[in-house]
């Protein structure tokens, strides 16, 4: 589809050192990672390791504090950039628990998005990509993806199912063509049909162009989109890189093996399911 | 009795945020400040009124001066009425069309993009300039199927018997202090019967705007939906800002007889100095529908509260309102229904943004007279609020006399969520634009009711509003 971009010219995306805190409690300690454009990148990691912080993080979710390291990309800081500053510097993440908006047409928010996105120095109130261009590649899109058409009327992830969001949001992804794509869970709450759908629809769109995080519990999407690099996160820290064939083993044997051979991670991140106010807080935002 | 010389209003620097304002210098009367018999002897003399509408005036203006100002509602001690112009005319005589209205009305009407509606509904669009309306083309297939629309003034004068048969009778002078004011001194508004089966398919328009200091606005509406008849009436207003306070006191009277539909579209942006006290009220009979949308925007004051009275079984009310108070700004609006026979039904949704310090009430009347057994009514009143400086209010009133009812009440208040700017951002959108978008989600539910001229500019009044913030 796209031409393969020569080495010195494709964009990274690097993060060094990362501490983040939520509420002045401290979650990430100490997170780097490099994802160039053209890559895909794995990140598993047991529940309430902090993949999802990283994830809000990196797109500049107000509630989550960079407390020491930075974000950049192709050297530019993004640390104080807010989220419609960073989106418009390529960067996106699918949500585990897209938001609804009501009232407000898929179509006419994807418009506002790509106009954006496409047009970085854009001031607000200035024209909107024009619509019949719009219309028609969108309609091509949701097509690829097996979308009814319908959707673009409906509102916002109002009244969506589990798998119609994840959906959503990889329409989202195929309209707005960032350089970095985080995907955090796009692949939990799919039936199977669902699931190929959605690993083909990442397959076709990651390729020189993007650079991609997969935050995942399984392994169909990886089959489809093989990672050159898995990390494993423990505790708010990545503590071991591999390739696919690290994927392929958490999946089968999961994180006993991890735990033993971090045994300092594994005792921190016992130590904070036993403070009270994180069980809470983790049972809350699971819903 | 003398007329003073015509005035020559001040004309302010365009500090209105659509940036127009145009010379006001043609004016035949403007009259004098203040309000006693005399002027109101003037009025009726210069439209040269049959001497029961004089009468009905002066009666009108006895009652005025006896009620006390309400005590509910707004802040209403900084008006005084003695510092107000009742009445002031635009033009002498009717215009028929577009093209031979004078040049200066013409080019605001066109800042306000009043040709694309124009355009689409060639014979619908009225305009009232000041306190009459001067310019109207009422489409032939409209006038062979023996509607009448025109202004108030007109059908006083050509449809004498209609007029008298029906005016006053929905609102009577005594009803509230404003509407004893407007009584007194109405000029212009809109006058529309529909006769017995006719349907019109499009929206009937009309625009109303203030243009000149310290001028109050007292139009007058009467509405007539004969029996299985139906129509679409729409009205919005934009007005340029003044620096001193200015009065708008409107009266609507409707009459939804059986079978029959009427739905009554109302977009205000009054600027930030006016005090918009106005009486809206329908009577619906057997099986008939009437339906008040109404948005809110600007003025210093808003107090208004549709109401429909359900006067025979089968008879049915909605009204959807919003209501959009930015600094400065208290919009105390909401609805009042009225059940006064069995087998009827109401709703009422209502929606409300406060921001930059403005603050939003919701005050709702259901009343259930003693006979109307079967009633049904649902009432739900949702209140967004952009910053801790904002206000919201609901004050809903229950009044039902009969134990076979069914009423619903529902109401909220929320912030926009941080999650939900997060996501819009997150796709490249500023937070202005962000949170504009999700207040106009928030009132869709309302502007998907709107013709689309009337949407596209409630959305761009929206966008304008959340804007550059104040306070
Ligand atoms: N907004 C928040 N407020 C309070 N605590 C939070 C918040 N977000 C995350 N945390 C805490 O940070 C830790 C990491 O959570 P995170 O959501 O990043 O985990 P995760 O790796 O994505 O888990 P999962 O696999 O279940 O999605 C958890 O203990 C969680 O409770
Ligand atoms: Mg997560």
């Amino acid at each position: 589809m796209t031409k393969k971009v020569r080495d010195g010219m494709s964009s990274l995306l690097k993060i060094t050192d990362l501490h983040v805190s939520v509420e002045d409690k401290p979650i990430l300690h100490g997170v780097s990672l490099e994802i160039r454009q053209g890559e895909i990148h794995a990140l598993m990691g047991p529940n309430g390791s902090g993949k999802s912080t990283l994830a809000y993080t990196l797109v500049g979710h107000p509630k989550y504090e960079i407390t020491g390291g930075s974000i950049e990309i192709d050297g530019t800081p993004l640390n104080e950039l807010d989220p419609c500053e960073r989106a418009r510097k390529g960067l996106f993440l699918a949500f585990q628990y897209p938001v609804t908006i009501p009232g407000v047409k898929v179509s006419d928010f994807l418009r506002h998005a790509v106009t954006n996105v496409r047009n970085p120095e854009r001031k607000d109130g200035e024209s909107l990509i024009p619509m019949r261009e719009f219309r028609k590649e969108l309609k091509q899109k949701m097509e690829e993806l097996g979308m009814d058409t319908e959707f673009a009327r409906r509102y916002l992830n109002e009244g969506f199912s589990g798998g119609e969001k994840k959906r959503m949001e990889i329409l989202q992804l195929a309209m707005l063509q960032p350089k970095f794509a985080i995907l955090d869970e796009t692949d939990s709450g799919l039936d199977s049909d669902a699931v190929r759908v959605v690993s083909e629809g990442v397959r076709k769109l990651s390729g020189p162009q993007m650079g991609v995080l997969i935050i995942t519990h399984h392994e169909r999407l990886l089959e489809y989109n093989v990672p050159q690099f898995t990390h494993v996160m423990l505790a708010g820290k990545i503590v071991e890189t591999g390739d696919a064939a690290l994927a392929h083993e958490l999946h089968n044997h999961g994180y006993a093996q991890i735990r033993e051979r971090h045994p300092a991670e594994a005792a921190e991140e016992q130590s904070r399911q036993n403070r009270p106010e994180t069980v809470g807080v983790a049972t809350a935002v699971a819903k | 009795m003398s007329t003073e010389a015509p005035a020559t209003p001040e004309v302010g620097v365009g500090d209105y945020q659509y940036g127009f304002h145009y010379g006001t210098e043609d004016y035949v009367f403007r009259g004098r400040k203040g309000i006693d018999r005399d002027i109101v002897k003037q009025i009726s003399q210069i439209k040269k009124e049959p001497k029961w509408m004089l009468d009905f005036r002066l009666e009108a203006l006895d009652i005025f001066f006896q009620k006390p100002m309400p005590k509910w509602g707004g802040a209403l001690s900084e008006l005084d009425f003695q510092d107000i112009f009742y009445y002031v005319r635009a033009s002498d005589k009717q215009e028929t069309s577009w093209e031979s209205l004078p040049d200066d009305i013409r080019k605001t009407y066109d800042r306000l993009g009043i040709p694309e509606a124009e355009k689409k509904y060639l014979a619908g669009v009225k305009a009232q300039y000041e306190s009459e309306v001067v310019y109207g083309s009422l489409q032939e297939d409209l006038s062979n199927k023996g509607v009448i629309f025109t202004d108030t003034d007109s059908a006083l004068r050509d449809h004498p018997e209609l007029f008298r048969e029906y005016f006053g009778t929905v609102i009577p002078s005594a009803d509230n202090k404003f509407a004893a004011l407007n009584s007194a001194v109405w000029s212009g508004g809109s006058f529309i019967y529909v006769p017995k089966g006719v349907q019109i398919e499009f929206p009937l328009q009309a625009y109303f705007r203030i243009n000149s200091e310290n001028m109050g606005q007292f139009e007058r509406t009467l509405i007539i939906v004969d029996e299985e008849a139906s129509i679409h009436y729409v009205e919005g207003c934009t007005a340029p800002t003044y620096s001193s306070e200015s009065l708008h006191s409107a009266v609507v009277e409707i009459i939804v007889k059986r079978n029959a539909r009427c739905r009554y579209t109302t977009i205000q942006n009054w600027s930030n100095n006016v005090y918009n006290l106005v009486t809206k009220r329908a009577m619906a009979y057997g099986d008939s529908l009437m339906e008040w949308v109404d948005g809110n925007l600007g003025s210093k004051l808003t107090m208004k509260y549709p109401a429909i009275y359900l006067m025979e079984p089968g008879a049915r009310g909605e009204t959807l309102s919003i209501a959009f108070a930015n600094h400065g700004q208290h919009q105390d609006a909401g609805a009042k229904m009225v059940h006064c026979a069995p087998h009827t039904s109401s709703r009422i949704i209502s929606k409300s943004i406060s921001k930059g310090g403005g603050r939003a009430s919701y005050r709702g009347l259901v009343k259930v007279e003693n006979n109307a057994h079967h009633c049904k009514s649902n009432v739900v009143c949702d209140a967004l609020i952009l910053d801790s400086a904002s206000r919201s209010d609901t004050y809903p009133y229950i009044e039902v006399d009969q134990d076979n009812v069914a009423i619903e009440h529902e109401a909220s208040v929320s912030k926009i969520a941080e999650e939900q700017l997060l996501y819009l951002m997150s796709r490249g959108m500023t937070e202005t634009e962000a949170s504009a978008m999700i207040v106009t989600g928030f009132i869709e539910p309302l502007v998907k009711e709107l013709p689309m001229e009337y949407a596209v500019e409630m959305n761009r009044l929206i966008e304008l509003q959340m804007e550059g913030s104040v306070g």
